[in-house]
């Protein structure tokens, strides 16, 4: 067996279709969740036969016990499930993956995440339970947009130069990307800058367009070896990476009582684990071709390209000003699908499926040639995570 | 009559942070301190992240603070606070109180006039039930 056989790559994406919060009633989240994992197995030319692994995040009702039942697995091998309560834990779930196929402890793991904001709960209002819910909520601080801002507002005090046209740019190259995209929630709604300066606030610094949709859907990709995929028919994507973490003293971080160190309190939180990402994957961020990066705030794209490295600190606004992040002439097209602010969100996982996409050639904003992709999961959080994936061709 | 109405979510006390909320019913603003090697922390945990002491003591912290960050909220994440819109959330931090800062509200405010590095003096808004909680205004 070559040295990289038994690395893991993804061979298979399935999901259903997406509407805005509350648009799925006739069917359960659980079974459009099983929808999104056969149309993931039949996807990658495989069987219930040949998967033998769940891996989740972001507190997934979705029980992998009862989804190997409902899809019929003979044996299962490996289930596991990311703390966090957010999109943070995306990529986590599948680096889980990624450790049990190379560890050899199961043979082909899906990763999924199906969420129905109308059969449970929306993620932009105050929720029964969340940790450290007693140090945010006496204050009228519930939501995510709530938390994310006053972060936001530190970043763009230490930033002066960062402005809410970078933020814009953020928003209206979503869009421009989400109406190339049938599937996107926003397929047929445009979104000029005077409409995005005509958003109302939700909480200052944010207004409505630097905020994700709030929509139902599920997500579902198989990773399995190398060896494996090579029985395959379809084209594999090799995951050069995918890490999980954070540093010191998050905790709950921003969505519960905001004691981050001071040197990282307006970031990411992923700087340390990127700069460990592109060191596994043997490549810098100018090799990266596209990137996905998680969005749902506007701002917080705007740090991860710092965070990251595709700039320096600061320099984020200036990056998107010019034109970098937009299909098809920038540097690194970003979120083609859409992403959250304007596909789908499904806590990440629709990022990760657009990424194949683009390694596939298969993206409604196909950037030419692409290799290289940087899938990111939820920022601003713990766990943040993120993936390096890449072509084999 | 409190800021926001009374069918605001309240603290819940638990195992971890009844201590605080002990010293909120009382009007005193405090954080939690290790009784061993007096590592600051919030919020608060039942071992001490520097020495894995259990022992805590609380300490007081003065009744002027710095914003260390703030936002101001326009849209209702929760039906009791309609009334209330737009308020100002805030993130306060104290002298001699490294590492550790404050969620809150800062009341008694244009929201144009926020700034950050603004001092702002405590007020303790009686949400009933013997419950205080702490907010500022401009000093
Ligand atoms: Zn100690």
């Amino acid at each position: 067996m070559a040295v990289a056989d038994h690395k893991a790559c993804i061979v298979g994406v399935g999901e259903s279709e997406f509407t805005k919060w509350g648009g799925i009633m006739d069917r359960s989240q659980f079974q459009i969740t099983a929808q999104a994992i056969a149309a993931a197995i039949k996807d990658a030319g495989m069987t219930a036969a040949d998967i033998d692994g769940f891996a989740s995040f972001a507190d997934d009702s979705n029980n992998a016990p009862l989804m190997a039942v409902a899809l019929g697995l003979p044996q299962t091998r490996w289930s596991s499930m990311v703390w966090g309560g957010g999109g943070g834990g995306s990529i986590a779930a599948l680096s889980q993956a990624c450790a049990a196929v190379e560890s050899g402890l199961a043979n082909a793991v899906v990763v999924y995440r199906g969420l129905c904001q109308g059969q449970f709960r929306r993620f932009g209002r105050f929720g029964q339970g969340r940790i450290h819910g007693n140090f945010v909520y006496p204050y009228g601080l519930f939501a995510p947009s709530m938390f994310l801002s006053l972060m936001m507002r530190r970043y763009m005090h230490l930033h002066p130069q960062i402005t809410h046209e970078h933020m814009c740019e953020i928003a209206l190259n979503a869009r421009s990307n989400a109406n190339r995209n049938p599937k996107a929630v926003m397929h047929n709604r445009t979104l000029s800058r005077d409409e995005y300066f005509a958003g109302r606030w939700i909480a200052e610094p944010f207004r409505l367009f630097d905020c994700c949709l709030e929509t139902d859907g599920a997500c579902a990709v198989i990773v399995t070896s190398r060896e494996r995929a090579r029985d395959l028919d379809g084209p594999a994507i090799d995951i050069l990476g995918a890490l999980h973490g954070s540093g010191p003293g998050w905790g709950s971080g921003p969505l519960g009582s905001q004691n981050m160190p001071d040197a990282d309190y307006a970031s990411t939180n992923s700087k340390y684990m990127a700069k460990e990402l592109f060191e596994l994957a043997g490549i810098s961020p100018s090799d990266i071709d596209v990137a996905q990066i998680y969005d749902h705030f506007s701002g917080l794209v705007l740090m991860a390209l710092e965070d990251y490295g595709f700039c320096a600190p600061g320099e984020s606004g200036e990056f998107v000003a010019s034109g970098a992040i937009r299909w098809p002439d920038g540097k690194m097209p970003i979120n083609t699908s859409g992403g959250q602010l304007s596909e789908a969100y499904v806590h990440g996982m629709n990022l990760l499926i657009e990424g194949v996409r683009q390694l596939r050639g298969q993206s409604t904003s196909q950037v030419e040639g692409a290799k290289t992709c940087l899938v990111t999961g939820g920022l601003g959080v713990s766990p943040t995570s993120g993936t390096i994936l890449r072509s084999q061709s | 009559m409190s800021f926001f109405p009374a069918d605001m979510p309240r603290p819940e006390p638990n195992y971890d942070d009844e201590g605080f909320w002990k010293n909120y019913a009382e009007k005193r603003l405090c954080f939690q301190a290790c009784g061993d090697c007096g590592a600051l922390r919030h919020p608060p945990t039942p071992i001490c992240h520097a020495c894995h002491s259990v022992e805590v003591t609380w300490l007081e912290a003065p009744s002027t603070g710095t914003i260390y960050s703030y936002n101001v909220v326009h849209h209702a994440g929760h039906t009791a606070v309609e009334s209330a819109l737009p308020y100002v959330g805030a993130l306060v931090e104290f002298e001699g109180f490294p590492g550790v800062r404050l969620v809150t509200n800062v009341t008694d405010v244009d929201p144009a006039a926020m700034q950050i590095g603004m001092r702002v003096n405590l007020w303790w808004d009686d949400i009933g039930e013997g419950m205080f909680i702490p907010r500022f205004k401009p000093a």
